[in-house]
């Protein structure tokens, strides 16, 4: 199961093509500056635009777009969640809900209205009129409506971005617990990599109308020539598991994949066992011998998988592995430090994590 | 007290209009629709034509329309040559010259109403599983009915008030073509100012109604909506 597109689009003086696969289940996120087409490639993938002859969209074994066949917007089993909410003003809360509900294809799949009013929390706004209810609001009731009808794939176009902080971090629990219970695939659309990170399974990288880079989250995230990677910003991101939550001085103790253990902040989990780290290149510094006496406590082994050619600013960027595991960690040195130390590929370092964030 | 010929006169006008405006809103609509979301390069010709009534002295719009139904007309052969009765001095005629008259006051407000709604509620419908019909009856139409509202009383209250156009293509015949501002004419001419009065103010009082109506209406749609 797997969501194929290849989309050929001529906009004014824009082009897009782009070209991705990605597993049929879960979060993949679309990521990239603005005006570099992600907007327009999930637009296509709706159809309302028009791709040129060539292009093709098929959702898990069901065939949307190919040469001889065209499926309008209305006969996708889409769901697309906008910038803008976009409620319809004349109906309230619950005919809003309710509108794709009663136009779904298949009455029987798709989640139960009370599900999902439940779930976004919305049963005191049911027979308000949209006009009255807060930017947060609106953006939950518009993800509901999209979810009631029941899509095959669901599409988000920065459903945050126009919101305040605090709507932010109303929406984005939400946005959570959905990707885990959704059951459906998501294409969620975002320039922020934290939402990117917190958010997504796979992820998709594009730049100037096409994909660069598109596969696992992880994976791409390393890859030298994704932006992020070439970006200051730079950073990978670490899957753990949980080994003691109340540990000393208000930590907690991760277990990296590798058997280390990493101390954050102390978390509270909600049952959750597994839990990403972002760990910033900059954050990462290298050395030939297990410091002691340092003040940092996380200090990983690991080996030199790539050493990625200087920047024009005396930075290098080093690929790193978890002793023993796939596990990749970056980390951003002077090049005069990479000399000193003679880092190269294979060799046996210690990785000193100056700061880690928690994500999901 | 009104004459019987009056109430005649009155009771064609109100047909008129009621006709005009009906066949105007399902022609108006499609026509709005496509003025507001098409790029076509010479859209600002058809909407110069469309505007065309408001300008023009209705005698001359009446001229042209006489001149192509008439017998010797392009449409007056072809209704010939099919065998169907002739338009001028009828009410067929009357109904299609006053479409042509009342034309910009029906469009205008639906295309301005259309180009307000803008593209992305539609979208979003489509999204949902909404085909183009449903579209257009879930959406489209209550979200433009202030908009659907002024366009029916004003095609209505122009085509109520026309009299150019009427006298030239429709003659001035009374129980078939003669509408309620010609009767008022023919009563000042005869110098029958009594039931000129009778009429004039029916006429006034109705169309003040009319008016009235619509922007207590709009007013209510507004509060309705917050």
């Amino acid at each position: 199961m797997s969501i194929h597109a290849r989309i050929h689009l001529q906009k004014g003086a824009f082009i897009l093509d782009a070209e991705f696969t990605v597993p049929g289940d879960g979060v993949t996120a679309l990521f990239g500056r603005s005006g570099c087409g992600k907007s327009t490639l999930l637009r296509a993938i709706a159809g309302l635009e028009h791709p040129l002859p060539g292009s093709t969209i098929s959702v898990n074994g069901i065939v949307w777009l190919e040469d001889s066949k065209y499926l309008s917007v209305h006969q996708r089993r889409v769901g697309y969640v906008f910038q803008d909410p976009g409620l319809f003003n004349h109906l309230r809360v619950r005919g809003n809900l309710m509108y794709g509900f009663k136009r779904k294809q298949t009455p029987d799949s798709g989640p139960a209205p009370d599900e999902v009013i439940a779930m976004l929390g919305l049963e005191r706004f049911l027979d308000r009129y949209p006009q009255t209810l807060s930017g947060g609001e609106r953006q939950r009731v518009a993800i509901g409506r999209a979810l009631l009808s029941a899509p095959d794939l669901l599409l988000m176009d920065e459903p945050l971005a126009a919101l305040d902080m605090k709507s932010r971090d109303e929406i984005l629990p939400f946005l959570d617990s959905l990707c885990v219970t959704a059951r459906m695939p998501v294409l969620y659309v975002s320039h922020s990599p934290d939402e990117v990170v917190r958010l997504a399974e796979n992820l998709i990288v594009m730049g100037g109308g096409k994909v660069i880079a598109h596969g696992e989250l992880a994976d791409v995230l390393s890859r030298e020539d994704s932006p992020i990677a070439q970006s200051d910003e730079a950073f990978s991101v670490l899957s753990c598991t949980v080994q003691k939550l109340d540990g000393p001085c208000h930590l907690s103790v991760l277990n990296t994949r590798s058997g280390e253990s990493v101390f954050v902040p102390r978390v509270s989990l909600n049952d959750r066992t597994n839990i990403r780290l972002r760990i910033n290149a900059r954050d990462v510094s290298l050395c030939t011998q297990r410091p002691v006496g340092s003040s940092i406590l996380n200090i990983l082994e690991v080996q030199v998988a790539q050493i990625v050619p200087p920047d024009h600013k005396g930075q290098q960027l080093v690929r790193v592995r978890l002793r023993g595991t796939d596990e990749l960690l970056l980390a951003r040195i002077s090049e005069y430090s990479c000399q000193e130390l003679g880092v190269a590929e294979n060799m046996h370092l210690y990785a000193q994590i100056k700061a880690v964030a928690l994500i999901g | 007290m009104p004459l019987e010929s009056d109430i005649i006169a009155l009771w064609i006008t109100l047909r008129l209009a009621f006709i005009t405006v009906l066949i105007l809103l399902t022609l108006g609509t499609p026509l709005a629709w496509w003025l507001a979301n098409t790029k076509f390069r010479f859209k600002a010709v058809i909407e110069a034509a469309v505007a065309l009534p408001l300008v023009l002295p209705p005698t001359v719009l009446g001229f042209y329309m006489l001149v192509a139904i008439g017998p010797n007309g392009p449409i007056g052969e072809f209704m010939a040559a099919i065998g169907a009765r002739p338009l001028a001095f009828s009410f067929a005629g009357l109904v299609i010259g006053s479409v042509f008259y009342s034309l910009p006051f029906v469009v205008q407000p639906l295309q301005s109403a259309f180009s307000t709604l803008g593209k992305a509620p539609l979208e979003i419908a489509a999204t949902l599983g909404a085909g183009p019909l449903d579209r257009f009856f879930t959406i489209v139409a209550p979200l433009t009915k202030s908009g659907y509202l002024t366009a029916t009383v004003l095609g209505f209250a122009h085509t109520m008030g026309e009299f150019g156009v009427v006298l030239m293509i429709g003659g001035n015949i009374p129980g078939r073509t003669q509408v309620l501002s010609i009767a008022i004419y023919d009563h000042v001419e005869a110098l029958d100012y009594g039931s000129a009065h009778w009429l004039s103010a029916a006429l006034l009082v109705f169309s003040f109604l009319l008016l009235l109506l619509v922007y207590g209406l709009n007013r209510r749609f507004d509060v309705v909506k917050v």
